[in-house]
């Protein structure tokens, strides 16, 4: 097995807010463990407040980590600023809304170009650098792209554009948060095989946010599921789908349309809404339909199934 | 089975600086009574212009430049903005994408929903009460949420009290666009869930539109596939998801990756979709179609019906089949 380029251990992230009279704390993020190597892809799925993309935000730096430690090719991020200074070369970002990322007052050339001359990744000419990326992405003919404004383009174009000024850093690894979900789908699956391609070519490790099974499926070599700020299950992509093993797995596995399967297992979903407000507790007991009483006193803990998952449930523990 | 809403030929125009925008083009379909009626297609096809054209919310610039709208054998094009206002929520209703936008956030539900049953029957006085508390068991919403503000609910539960409102005077047809595309997949699962359930109990029709088309695929009994404005084909659940015909049905049933079945490369389609105050001359989807033919570039294709439904694509005119068996037969031999 190769080194891990990305060592996340423990993560956890506390929102606070402060009003007048008393103090209020999210916890948005606990308990957050994984690894990625160069040329893997993992997906992170869950639905809109699971956490994922605080994750995502706490990789990059944007927001810093309450405890837990995030390191880099074995360096931790915490109290390290030269890494933190240089992080940019070493993790990008693409975000979920092309139409947003792109300054409507810049080219396509100084778009990708900028941050190129920003980080000294340029020695002199650097616009047939840029040609090159926008190559690499497929927005050819190249020429015709560069001195456009990002309003001439489409939104998978825009995307496009957002992968080669990622490229342009030649980063390790790329963190793309719901890359697709603003795109039309026949849009968005180029984007995805265009991602899938680079990861083989560039051999980087791709961390991928996304609330859509199926997509997770197509692109991820493991797939961790987010509930309320904790992983609760996490294996191999394509086991985990066929075999899912944590409850709330199974109720968006079968929330999910997909015609073309066979008639799945009726799962009785429970009416019961919202997470559970104790700590003291399984954070999914509230909705499962498998809950007990033990899953109401005590929070579950990850444990190693036979199947290789990792799975946060009381039911097999 | 009846014809509940017959759509025929019906065009609409958005007049903007560059030219005139067609958004939807001579498109044509017929929902049944009880039928739940699926239109599927990608941004800016024309899927929603098609549902606020029917439900006469249309907005200037945009207007109908032609064709008919007839539901249960009332034509809906020609009636004054008084009499249309008559037939909302009682015979034709509409849900929308986000029913945060929907709800007046300074009302109470009750008030909301009260206030929708007392403008089309005034007589119902107190009961109408008794009816906002029928709707709101009737959407599986806990009564004493009917005193909430829209801030208090969450989204899917905003999303079932516009449904309840939809459903108040028991409309014959509901138009739902994008019902649940704002919601996570466990609370859209229960509320499609609730959706056919009711259409099931009280037999109403629905258009429902959505890009989610394997979402559509689950519920739907017949689809209606739009591209660039126009009706590309239109044809039964089983048809599609067995033998979809269109080349840009094929190409969007590619486009979704699926959680079951073999792991494999999916295509997507190639190019984007063309400018619609100058659309191709021929057919709309030629420039991005891996089988187009000669006529493609030159001659619209007609929306024909047949055995399979409806299709425009020339690869299925009478010509386009004679000439596919001949080339089999030329390789056969």
């Amino acid at each position: 097995m190769s080194k891990p380029l990305l060592h996340v251990n423990d993560l956890e992230k506390v929102f606070s807010s402060r009003t007048m009279f008393r103090k209020k704390q999210v916890r948005a993020v606990r308990d957050v463990s994984f690894t990625l190597e160069a040329g893997k892809v993992l997906a992170i799925v869950g639905e809109s407040g699971s956490g994922k993309s605080t994750i995502a935000r706490m990789l990059t730096n944007l927001i810093p980590a309450t405890s837990g430690d995030i390191a880099y090719n074995g360096q931790s991020l915490r109290d390290n600023r030269q890494l933190r200074k240089k992080l940019p070369t070493f993790v990008q970002m693409i975000f979920q809304d092309p139409f947003a990322a792109l300054n409507p007052h810049h080219t396509i050339g100084y778009i990708i170009g900028r941050p190129l001359q920003v980080h000294r990744m340029v020695q002199g000419n650097t616009r047939s650098r840029v040609l090159a990326l926008l190559r690499k992405v497929g927005l050819t003919p190249e020429e015709d792209f560069i001195d456009k404004y990002p309003y001439q383009l489409s939104g998978g174009q825009k995307q496009r554009v957002i992968i080669a000024k990622v490229l342009g850093l030649e980063p390790k690894v790329i963190i793309a948060d719901e890359p697709t979900s603003m795109l039309d789908v026949s849009i968005g699956i180029d984007i995805m095989n265009l991602l899938l391609d680079l990861k083989e070519k560039e051999n980087l490790a791709l961390l991928m946010i996304t609330h859509n099974l199926g997509s997770a499926r197509y692109m991820a070599d493991h797939i961790a599921v987010m509930y309320a700020g904790q992983v609760m299950e996490y294996g191999p992509a394509e086991e985990l789908i066929q075999n899912p093993q944590h409850p709330y797995t199974k109720l968006l596995l079968y929330s999910s349309p997909d015609p073309w399967r066979e008639q799945a297992d009726h799962f009785d979903l429970s009416d019961a809404q919202g997470q559970a407000v104790s700590e003291s507790c399984c954070s999914f007991q509230p909705r499962c339909p498998f809950a007990t009483d033990i899953c109401k006193t005590k929070p579950a803990a990850a444990v190693q199934t036979d199947s290789g998952h990792q799975v946060r449930c009381h039911l097999y523990a | 089975m009846s014809d509940l809403l017959q759509v025929r030929h019906l065009s609409i125009e958005y007049a903007s600086p560059r030219g005139i925008v067609k958004a939807v083009d001579d498109v044509t379909f017929s929902i049944g009574k009880g039928e739940i009626f699926g239109l599927a297609g990608e941004s800016g096809c024309g899927k929603s212009t098609t549902a606020f054209g029917i439900s006469r919310l249309l907005r200037h610039p945009a207007q109908i430049s032609g064709g008919s709208v007839v539901l249960d054998g009332q034509e809906l094009t020609t009636l004054s903005n008084d009499e249309f206002d008559k037939l909302r929520w009682s015979k034709i209703s509409i849900v929308l994408q986000s029913a945060m936008n929907n709800l007046n956030p300074v009302l109470k539900i009750s008030n909301q929903l009260i206030d929708a049953i007392l403008a089309h029957d005034p007589s119902m006085g107190k009961e109408a009460r008794q009816r906002a508390e029928q709707l709101m068991k009737l959407v599986d919403l806990p009564v004493d949420r009917l005193d909430s503000y829209p801030h208090e609910l969450s989204g899917g539960m905003r999303q079932r009290v516009v449904i309840a409102m939809a459903l108040a005077l028991r409309p014959s047809l509901v138009i739902m666009d994008e019902p649940t595309t704002a919601l996570d997949v466990v609370v859209q699962n229960g509320i499609i869930r609730k959706i056919v359930e009711l259409q099931k109990e009280f037999g109403f029709s629905i258009l429902f539109i959505t890009h989610d088309l394997p979402l559509m695929l689950e519920m739907c009994g017949r689809i209606g596939i739009m591209y660039a404005g126009k009706l590309v084909e239109v044809a039964s659940r089983e048809q599609i998801l067995q033998k979809p015909r269109h080349p840009y049905t094929q190409g969007l049933l590619n486009s979704f990756p699926s959680l079951s079945g073999p792991k494999q490369r999916l295509s997507g389609i190639p190019g984007h979709t063309p400018d619609l105050i100058r659309p191709p001359a021929g057919c709309r989807f030629c420039p991005r179609c891996s089988q187009a033919i000669q006529e493609c570039q030159t001659l619209p294709p007609p929306l024909v019906e047949d055995a399979g439904g409806q299709i425009a694509c020339h690869l299925y005119s009478e010509e386009g089949i004679a000439r596919e068996q001949a080339s089999a037969a030329c390789e056969r031999s």
